[in-house]
């Protein structure tokens, strides 16, 4: 595979290899039964909080899929459907129905009618390169608050100048790619909101003002042993805190000497 | 490292399913170290900005593993590389000044849906038509409770590195989806999950293959060698043995 990428056998010539954000840690939230809060809709494996704490190592995504496909959902997804059987079928007319999909097709209309002149594809390539500067694998407060408000003006900037071409009643992946961008831009704010709430270092999440005099990451058990789960808001998220409770093991700092 | 390079498109375009559709021609300025969908995103990014209609193509992980990438390039699904996939296929492999042809999976089962993008929703079918296993659920199993022979194993993993891409069908000269449907039916069929539905699930995969339009297998092989995951013909063998234990030898349903 690496030959493939860079066209030069490792057999042969030493590798590549360059520090990267590798993962993002973090995710949907879900229940002990990986059921997220909306009843019925559960979230497995990468794409949930659960599993992997603040750091996220080689080969977990793949332990995840498979701890949670083997020993959480045969019993929670049954037991979920087991009551369910009554349940007469929805009937899509119901005005939530209605509602969510005029949601969509209001946010459809909305960037499809912007008509600016810049591709979804260049906001997301701006977005990232941000989210590279201020929210990488190491951070401080002063990037993270700037990083926040380049964010906040780029998705203004999205909302005025983005370029849909093609139309909405046709095959478009410029028009999914808009929304997903759209999304994007929210949880890449809501990423910086987080780092910069968490006034600590802890497995990916490094800030350059909590560090040992050695440069290693120092954590605050004290104050954040605990999970933030988010609500989104354009303006304030609001925060909820789930304390992480540890009665068989001692919390200790991982130390490589 | 001067690796930039001046490359001639001829790219398939087609509006819709309705539309006849036809051969445009661009050109692009790529660098040999993108991937062939880098640098089609690049004569993307070129034609938004000149408030042209994009190439609509399909892509997903980028990684090889998802099958979602899927295109004729100068005659052959996924490109001139062996057991490459177009997102893994580079551009050093071509030449500064290349003319390079472009067009969908052509098979009329896979109907066009845009420009490069075609409907592989039939492989899906085939794939529901399969069924379900009995498994005893609530208590997760045992690693070790149910002994596979390990050249069994293999074998079946080898079947199951199938990413359903579809340039099986797009490189056979009758359209037929045999290498595709026998390594499902090689997949789940050597492993002892899932015996009790063999015969049935086996004759059912056949006739919804057989439904959905695909041509027949001659034993052409340009199937296995456009394959980008080198699925083996030997899985045909096994799916035609299959067939006729199942036809012949099978219980009445």
């Amino acid at each position: 595979m690496y030959e493939k990428i860079t066209g030069e056998d490792p057999y042969k010539m030493p590798m590549k290899i360059y520090p990267a954000v590798h993962y993002t840690m973090g995710g949907v939230w879900v229940d002990y039964n990986l059921e997220t809060n909306v009843p019925g809709l559960f979230a497995t494996g990468e794409c949930n909080f659960s599993d992997h704490g603040a750091n996220r190592l080689g080969a977990s995504a793949l332990m995840q899929g498979l701890a949670d496909g083997y020993f959480v959902l045969p019993y929670t997804i049954g037991t979920f459907l087991s009551k369910e059987i009554t349940t007469p079928k929805f009937n899509p007319d119901s005005e939530e129905f209605i509602e969510a999909a005029k949601n969509v097709e209001n946010q459809i209309q909305r960037l499809m009618n912007i008509k600016g002149s810049q591709s979804a594809e260049s906001f997301h390539r701006r977005l990232g390169k941000i989210m590279w500067d201020y929210c990488g694998m190491a951070r401080n407060a002063e990037g993270l608050k700037k990083g926040r408000q380049m964010i906040r003006e780029l998705r203004e900037e999205f909302y005025k100048d983005l370029y849909v071409p093609g139309s909405d009643k046709e095959y478009n992946p410029e028009l999914e790619k808009a929304i997903r961008v759209a999304d994007f831009l929210e949880l890449g704010e809501l990423m910086m909101v987080d780092a910069l709430e968490r006034n600590e270092s802890c497995g990916g999440h490094f800030r350059e003002e909590y560090a040992t005099p050695e440069g290693e990451a120092m954590r605050d058990d004290a104050n954040y042993a605990c999970v933030f789960a988010w609500e989104w808001d354009e303006n304030n998220p609001k925060l909820y805190r789930e304390d992480l409770k540890f009665e068989n093991v001692e919390l200790k700092t991982r130390s490589y000497k | 490292m001067s690796a930039d390079m001046k490359l001639t498109l001829k790219v398939w375009r087609q509006k819709n399913n309705k539309d006849t559709g036809s051969f445009e021609t661009y050109q692009v300025n790529a660098n040999e170290h993108m991937s062939f969908l880098e640098m089609l995103d690049v004569l993307n990014e070129d034609l938004v900005r000149q408030k042209k209609e994009p190439v609509a193509f399909e892509h997903d992980c980028r990684e090889g593993i998802c099958g979602t990438c899927s295109m004729v390039i100068n005659g052959q699904p996924h490109g001139p590389m062996n057991a490459t996939t177009t997102c893994q296929l580079h551009m050093r492999h071509f030449k500064n000044g290349d003319i390079i042809v472009v067009e969908p999976f052509r098979a009329k089962a896979f109907p066009v849906i845009k420009d490069l993008v075609v409907d592989r929703s039939a492989f899906d079918r085939i794939i529901q038509a399969g069924g379900y296993i009995s498994v005893n659920t609530g208590q997760a199993p045992d690693g070790n409770a149910i002994p596979i022979e390990k050249n069994i194993a293999g074998k079946s993993f080898e079947a199951a590195a199938c990413i359903g891409c579809g340039a099986c069908v797009a490189a056979c000269p009758n359209g037929s989806a045999m290498l595709f449907t026998s390594a499902k039916v090689a997949h789940l069929g050597l492993l002892p999950q899932g015996k009790v539905e063999s015969d049935r699930r086996t004759k059912a995969m056949v006739a919804q293959m057989d439904k959905e339009g695909f041509g027949m297998c001659s034993n052409i092989g340009a199937c296995e060698a456009e394959c980008p995951k080198e699925i083996k013909l030997e899985n045909i063998a096994f799916l035609n043995r299959s067939y006729f234990k199942a036809v012949f030898g099978g219980v009445e349903e």
